[in-house]
């Protein structure tokens, strides 16, 4: 793929599939994608399309069963004691085991969509910052790691966090918490930041802070940063590379301003069409027309066959289009661009 | 915290009062009392017994006063000198039944209860974590036939197996070669040994239960996403398990150890009975079926306050280990 050098994790060709009561829910048929380190990827994508399921198996959290990791492979690149890079295949590390323990929480931290339920209710904010720190650095004392806490926790903009570190998390609001998760993400450091929707269960003003705060940190730790989000707005304020995913598909991949100013997909198009602008006269916002189909069905062609505007019947239903480059750095999958 | 404990006891005497007024009713609804039965019984015998004799006997055991008079009398023994009163039945002190009978009680209980949880907590924690597992699916079977299985089947059937196959006969406190015999050694042996069995048939009989409530509590708290964020920290499954969900899923298990207790006596009639050994529950049962009004009301009082100390227990045990409800309790 893309220069090993500034790659820090390469995901190639996975799929994921749920086997439910019900049938098989194929969450992710064929997803690649690389993180730059120092870069942010932004993931978008209506519920269902894929991208939760995509960070969890980046992550080894995949509810296995009745998840299954049918395909496909995670490479993480790390440096090697100042030796050059090491590269370490998270999808054949057992997700339990400790070498891919030590991997989670230290090299990548992830943040999740609900602040309330995130954190446990009976430990207080530090003790479960601190387990994270005592758990990855070596040799550190208790002592240390509380500092630790209470300086990760000022960073994120807790005030008076030496007090707040000993508060429970029903203390907190629903923005303070997701900032001590912030803090709990970071704590150790991590050279990528998985983040799973954080804003959603926020109000925008928050909202607004909590991605400032992102940005902040980034410039300061260096850290790439996967934003998950199902609001192509957000992303488009903090990615330098976005990912558009439906039904467990990248439909398109391209920089930021690329896919802003040239949107190729019909998806994506008809995806940036229905943002709200402040200047625009007020009218109906547009839609894209029918819904997401089923999650159980198998789809012989393009997944969004049923729901595209500028569909070829005969072509778009009975294969599924191949991802192809159009124009360098922009990548498309659809037959309109064969 | 400590405002917070002060507080649930000072609410305790008000509760305790009620208790007491309320199994003092109790015993007076059913219609007769013990002297009248024990009159009827003497002039059914053949005996001749004069209007004022009868008179005497009952202002002598103060039945000749009204109920709230009497209340306030045994009340007053209670609360200034500890007295529960006289047993018509026994023909002693109250007080002297409690005392033979309470400890032991209390201690076969215990026991049945730790007995109960070590099994069942670990069973519980094993079917939650392997759900819809084979040994899941066995152990919960078991658990089905088990809180299906009354319990002094259950203690017939082990005492003659125990007969049975080693010739020892559980039954009693002590065997009969012990009965007058001074304490030492050989007869503190043979009364553990008298005890494992009902501590057992009784600890038993509510493990079923507490591995159903133990799997499901643990199997709701496994899916909560505090969990994922333990495991996206790198913590091993093992330390997740027990610092997290296990915790808290032990307290609605231990906010029920108020009506443990009284559960615990009460089941353990029956079985006491078939054990045929002298706890409170039998006690209690034949004291009701005499009408002796104040062995009764005491028991039911006794028991009452170990619940209402049992939820304070349970409170207590919560507020400390839940601070979400430590905190409503003490205003923010």
């Amino acid at each position: 793929m893309s220069d090993r050098h500034d790659t820090l994790v390469e995901v190639e060709n996975l799929q994921v599939h749920f086997h439910l009561q019900e049938g098989i829910v194929r969450a992710v048929e064929d997803v690649s994608f690389a993180v730059k380190l120092g870069q942010t990827l932004g993931v978008i994508g209506e519920s269902g399309s894929g991208k939760s399921v995509s960070a969890q198996a980046i992550m080894g959290i995949l509810p296995m069963p009745p998840a299954q990791l049918k395909n496909g492979r995670i490479t993480m690149y790390l440096p090697n004691n100042g030796m050059g890079m090491r590269s370490v295949v998270l999808t054949d590390l057992p997700t339990r085991g400790g070498e891919f323990r030590a991997i989670r929480g230290k090299e990548i931290g992830m943040i999740f969509q609900e602040p309330m339920t995130s954190f446990s209710p009976v430990h207080t904010i530090g003790n479960q910052i601190m387990e994270s720190v005592l758990l990855h650095i070596p040799n550190i004392t208790k002592k240390e790691a509380r500092e630790r806490a209470v300086e990760i926790l000022g960073r994120v903009g807790i005030s008076r966090p030496e007090r707040r570190v000993d508060d429970y998390p029903h203390q907190f609001s629903g923005g303070m918490r997701q900032r001590a998760m912030i803090a709990m993400a970071l704590a150790c450091n991590p050279k990528l930041v998985i983040a799973d929707e954080p804003t959603t269960a926020l109000d925008v003003t928050i909202e607004a802070q909590i991605l400032e705060l992102l940005k902040d940190l980034q410039e300061e730790f260096g850290m790439a940063i996967m934003y998950i989000s199902h609001d192509l707005a957000v992303v488009g304020g903090v990615a330098d590379e976005i990912i558009v995913m439906y039904l467990g598909l990248v439909m398109e991949h391209a920089s930021a301003e690329q896919l802003f100013e040239n949107p190729r997909h019909p998806y994506t198009q008809a995806l940036l069409r229905s943002i709200p602008t402040i200047d625009g006269t007020l009218e109906r916002l547009a839609t894209i027309q029918g819904a997401m189909p089923s999650p159980f069905t198998e789809h012989m062609g393009c997944p969004f066959f049923t729901r595209c505007d500028q569909r070829v019947p005969g072509a778009c239903d009975v294969r599924r289009p191949p991802i192809v480059e159009v124009e360098p750095g922009h990548k498309v999958r659809c037959v309109l661009y064969e | 915290m400590i405002l917070y404990i002060v507080r649930r006891v000072i609410m305790l005497f008000p509760i305790l009062l009620l208790i007491s007024i309320v199994s003092f009713i109790v015993i007076e609804l059913p219609p007769g009392d013990w002297v009248s039965n024990y009159i009827t019984n003497l002039r059914n015998s053949g005996i001749e017994l004069q209007e004022e004799e009868a008179a005497r006997l009952t202002a002598m055991y103060g039945f000749d006063q009204p109920s709230y008079v009497r209340y306030a009398k045994w009340m007053q023994g209670i609360v200034t000198k500890g007295d529960f009163g006289w047993s018509f039945q026994w023909g002693k002190p109250v007080n002297d039944i409690l005392r033979e009978r309470l400890p032991f009680t209390i201690l076969i209980s215990f026991s049945a209860l730790i007995l109960s949880w070590l099994i069942a907590i670990p069973v519980g924690i094993y079917s939650a974590t392997h759900p819809y597992s084979i040994t899941d699916y066995i152990a919960t079977i078991l658990a089905f036939v088990w809180v299906a299985t009354p319990g002094f089947l259950l203690a017939f059937v082990a005492a003659w197996l125990v007969f049975h196959y080693t010739g020892f006969s559980p039954l009693g406190l002590n065997s009969t070669d012990f009965l007058d015999a001074p304490w030492n050694t050989a007869k503190l042996i043979d009364r553990i040994k008298h005890l494992i069995l009902p501590i057992v048939i009784i600890g038993l009989s509510g493990t079923g239960a507490t591995i159903r409530v133990m799997r499901a509590n643990l199997l709701d708290e496994l899916k909560k996403q505090y969990v994922t964020t333990a495991r996206s920290k790198g913590v091993p499954e093992l330390t997740i398990l027990f610092k997290y969900p296990v915790r808290i899923a032990f307290n609605p298990l231990f906010s029920t150890i108020g009506w443990l207790l009284p559960a615990i006596i009460s089941g353990e009639v029956i079985i006491s009975v078939v054990l045929s050994i002298p706890t409170m529950g039998p006690t209690l049962l034949r004291a009701t079926l005499a009408q002796d009004m104040y062995l009764v009301g005491s028991i039911v009082l006794i028991l009452s306050s170990l619940t209402v100390l049992g939820t304070l227990i349970s409170d207590i045990y919560l507020a400390w280990a839940d601070p979400r409800i430590r905190f409503e309790g003490t205003g923010k």
